[in-house]
C-alpha cells in the first residue's frame, strides 16, 4: 500500500466528498437502525455507534484492501466503510439469508470474507488475541499487511487486552490495535473501570508504541491513524492508538441511560465529528454547502435501497438450521 | 389477585435486598450491578440504598472479580458476584473450577468457599450465538460445586438465602427470558430446599423432568395433556449438582416413564446424566427407554425462526409425548 503523507494532510475536493460521504452514510443508517429497531424488524441487541464516527473513517482509509479488520459488536459504521454493502447489512440485521452472515449473526456479527472483515465479535476482548494469531499468520507467511483491532476501553480491564498486548510486543507482530475509548463501558465510567486513566500508558507498558488521539476530529484521526500505520508497515511491529470518543446514543436498546447526565450528552454533541468536518471543509475552501446538500441526497437514496433491499429478502429454510456447524467435505 | 403478582425480576431483587439486610458481610458486586442498575434491571436502586461498598461495580475482568469473590469468602465475606450472563463467566471458569470448586478438598477440609455467583443464563431473545448459551451441563460436571436453576418464581425468590447459607460455592443460574414474567408468588413458602427437586405438577401416566426454562414450558405442556387425558408430573430439578436421585428415582417409580426436557444441547447434558442414572438405578420400574427433547447440537442463530427452532418448544413436547403414550 501506498505510504500516506505524515504532516497535515490537504484533502482533495474528491477525497472530501468521499470522507463526508462516509461518516454521513454511518450517521443515517444507524438512524434508520434504530427506526428498524423500533418498528421489530431488527431484534436482540443493536448497539449504535452515532458519535463515534470519526474514529472508524478516519483509522479504515489508512488500510488497504489486504489488511485484516476485526471489530466489536458496534460495528456496522465499520463495515459500511470498509465497503461492505449497505442493504446486505441491513438484511443480516432483519435476520435474512441474503445478509453477510446468511442472518444468522445479526447487528453484532457482520462478517464478510471479501473484505477481510472478519467480525462482529461480542465477548468483550475475545478478537484481540485472534488479531495478534492473524497478524502471526501475516509474519510467518511474510505477507507485508497489517491487522487492526477495535475495541472498547471497557475491553482493556479484561486480562485477554493485557495477554494480547504483551504477545504482540513479544512476537513483534503488525497489529493495529485501536480502542475507542467512549468513557463509559456500558453504565461504568472509565475512571469507575481503570485505576489508570491516560489508556495509552498502558500500550507502553509493554513496549508498544503508543498514541492518543481526539476522536471527535476525523483529521486528527486519521493523521494519527497513517502515522500508526506507516510506522507497523515500516517496523512490522504493533502499535497502540487511543482515540478519545463518545458515543450519543445508549449501550444498546435496552439501556435507559440512568449513569449519565443529558447535560454531558448535550456539551459533547457540541462537538459532533460529522458537522464538525463540514466546517472543516468549508472553512478550508475544500467544500461547499452544495456538496454537503449533495451528500446528504446520495445517502439516502443509498439507505431507501438498503430497507428495499432488506425488505424484499426471504428466511433460511428451518432445514438449514445445523448447516454450517461443520465444514462440509 | 393482581396484588399477588410478581415478575421473577422482582423475585430476585427482593432475595437481594432482604440477603443484604440480613447479614452485614453480604455484598454485590458485578459488572453494571450499580450505577446501570443491571444490565437486566435486577438491581436497579439497590446502590442507591445500600451504597457503593455494598453494591460493587467491577470492571469487565470476570476472571479478577470472581476469583476476588473467592477470596473475599476466604476471608470472611459473604460475596455475591453477578456475572452478567453465563456467556461471560467461561473468562472465570478457570477461578470457579480450579479454585472455589477445589479448594475445601485439597486444603485437606481447612478452607471452604461460601461464595454465591449469580449468572442469568438461556435462550430466546434472539441474541445470537454468542449470548445465547445454555451451559449449566457444563457447570454440573464440576464437584465442590452446588449448582442451581431458578426455573420458578418461587426459586427466584427464596433460593438466594439458602446459597448463602451454604459453606460452599453456590451457583445459581437466572433467566433472561422469564424477568418479565408475572407470577402469583404463593405466600406459604418462604424458603426452598437447595437439596431438593420439586414436583411442580403431580401426574401418573408419565415424568416430565426439567429444569430452568423448561419448567413453565412443561407445565404448559402437561396442561394442554391433561386436555387430552394425559397425566403429565412435571418435576423440577432445581439442583443440578448434586443430583436429587431419590426424588428422581420417586417419580419414575410412580409413572413410570420419563421424559427429559432441556434447552442444552443434547450430547454430555444435564438430560443425559439423568437418563444415565435412571437406567442404571431404575431399569426395571420403566415401561419405556427414557426419551429426551433437547436443544440442537449447532450454535444458536439469530432470526426467531432458527431460534426457535433451536430449543423444544411446549407444543413439541406435547405431540411427542402423545405419540410416546399412543404407541403404549
Ligand atoms: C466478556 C464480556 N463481559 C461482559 C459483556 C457485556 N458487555 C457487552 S458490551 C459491554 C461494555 C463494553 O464496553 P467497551 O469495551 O468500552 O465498549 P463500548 O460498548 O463502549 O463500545 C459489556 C459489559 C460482554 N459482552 N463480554
Amino acid at each position: 500500500m501506498e505510504q500516506q503523507p505524515l504532516q497535515s494532510i490537504k484533502l482533495t475536493a474528491e477525497q472530501a466528498r468521499k470522507l463526508l460521504y462516509q461518516m454521513l452514510l454511518i450517521r443515517r443508517f444507524e438512524e434508520k437502525a434504530a427506526e428498524m429497531y423500533t418498528k421489530e424488524k431488527i431484534r436482540g441487541f443493536l448497539h449504535l455507534y452515532i458519535g463515534e464516527e470519526a474514529v472508524a473513517v478516519g483509522v479504515m482509509q489508512a488500510l488497504g484492501p489486504e489488511d485484516n479488520v476485526l471489530c466489536t459488536y458496534r460495528e456496522h459504521g465499520h463495515a459500511l466503510v470498509r465497503g461492505m454493502d449497505a442493504g446486505v447489512i441491513m438484511a443480516e440485521m432483519y435476520g435474512r439469508q441474503e445478509g453477510c452472515c446468511r442472518g444468522r449473526g445479526g447487528s453484532m456479527h457482520l462478517f464478510d470474507a471479501k473484505t477481510k472483515f472478519y467480525g462482529g465479535n461480542a465477548i468483550v476482548a475475545g478478537h484481540l488475541a485472534m488479531a495478534v494469531g492473524l497478524g502471526l499468520a501475516d509474519k510467518k507467511m511474510k505477507r507485508k499487511q497489517l491487522t487492526c483491532c477495535f475495541f472498547g476501553e471497557g475491553a482493556m480491564a479484561e486480562g485477554a487486552f493485557h495477554e494480547a498486548m504483551n504477545l504482540a510486543a513479544l512476537w513483534q507482530v503488525p497489529v493495529l490495535f485501536v480502542c475507542e475509548n467512549n468513557l463509559y463501558a456500558m453504565g461504568t465510567a472509565l475512571r469507575y473501570t481503570h485505576a489508570q486513566t491516560d489508556l495509552e500508558k498502558k500500550g507502553a507498558a509493554y513496549g508498544i508504541a503508543s498514541a492518543s488521539v481526539d476522536g471527535m476530529d476525523l483529521m486528527a484521526v486519521m493523521q494519527a491513524a497513517n502515522t500508526a500505520a506507516e510506522s507497523i508497515r515500516r517496523t512490522g511491529q504493533p502499535y497502540f492508538l487511543v482515540c478519545n470518543t463518545y458515543r450519543f446514543r445508549a449501550h444498546s436498546m435496552f439501556d435507559a441511560e440512568l449513569y449519565r447526565e443529558k447535560s454531558e450528552v448535550e456539551e459533547w454533541k457540541k462537538r459532533d465529528p460529522v458537522p464538525g468536518f463540514f466546517n472543516y471543509l468549508t472553512q478550508q475552501h475544500i467544500l461547499i454547502d452544495n456538496d454537503f446538500k449533495e451528500a446528504e441526497a446520495k445517502v439516502e437514496k443509498e439507505i431507501e435501497k438498503a430497507v428495499e433491499f432488506a425488505d424484499a429478502c426471504s428466511l433460511e429454510p428451518v432445514e438449514e438450521l445445523t448447516k454450517y456447524t461443520y465444514s462440509e467435505r | 389477585m393482581a396484588g399477588n403478582l410478581i415478575t421473577y425480576r422482582e423475585c430476585i431483587k427482593q432475595a437481594l435486598r432482604e440477603a443484604l439486610q440480613a447479614d452485614e458481610r453480604v455484598f454485590v458486586m458485578g459488572e453494571d450491578v450499580g450505577r446501570y442498575g443491571g444490565a437486566f434491571a435486577v438491581s436497579k436502586n439497590l446502590l442507591q440504598e445500600f451504597g457503593p461498598e455494598r453494591i460493587m461495580d467491577t470492571p469487565l475482568s470476570e476472571a479478577g472479580f470472581v476469583g476476588a469473590g473467592i477470596g473475599a469468602a476466604l476471608g470472611g465475606m459473604r460475596p455475591i458476584v453477578e456475572i452478567m450472563t453465563v456467556n461471560f463467566s467461561l473468562l472465570a471458569l478457570d477461578q470457579i473450577a480450579n479454585n472455589a470448586a477445589t479448594l475445601l478438598h485439597m486444603s485437606g477440609g481447612q478452607f471452604n468457599v461460601p461464595l454465591v455467583i449469580r449468572m442469568s443464563a438461556g435462550i430466546g431473545r434472539q441474541l445470537a450465538a454468542q449470548h445465547s448459551h445454555s451451559w449449566e451441563p457444563l457447570f454440573a460436571h464440576l464437584p465442590g460445586l452446588r449448582i442451581l436453576s431458578a426455573g420458578t418464581h418461587e426459586d427466584a425468590r427464596h433460593m438466594l438465602a439458602p446459597a448463602l447459607a451454604d459453606p460452599d460455592p453456590v451457583i445459581i443460574f437466572e433467566y433472561t427470558s422469564l424477568l418479565n414474567l408475572e407470577k402469583e408468588l404463593p405466600t406459604s413458602i418462604n424458603q426452598v430446599d437447595i437439596h431438593k427437586a420439586k414436583v411442580r405438577r403431580e401426574g401418573k401416566d408419565i415424568s416430565l423432568i426439567t429444569y430452568g426454562t423448561g419448567v413453565y414450558k412443561c407445565l404448559a405442556a402437561a396442561d394442554e395433556l391433561a386436555a387430552a387425558g394425559i397425566a403429565a408430573e412435571v418435576l423440577d430439578l432445581r439442583v443440578l449438582r448434586p443430583l436429587d436421585d431419590e426424588t428422581i428415582l420417586a417419580s419414575v417409580a410412580k409413572t413410570n416413564r420419563a421424559f427429559i426436557v432441556e434447552d442444552a444441547s443434547r450430547s454430555v447434558s444435564v438430560s443425559s446424566e439423568v437418563s444415565a442414572r435412571i437406567m442404571e438405578k431404575s431399569f426395571y420400574d420403566l415401561d419405556a427407554p427414557v426419551q429426551r427433547l433437547c436443544g440442537a447440537e449447532v450454535p444458536i442463530p439469530y432470526p426467531k425462526h432458527l431460534e426457535d427452532a433451536a430449543v423444544p418448544q411446549p407444543a413439541q413436547i406435547v405431540s411427542a409425548i402423545k405419540t410416546l403414550l399412543q404407541h403404549a
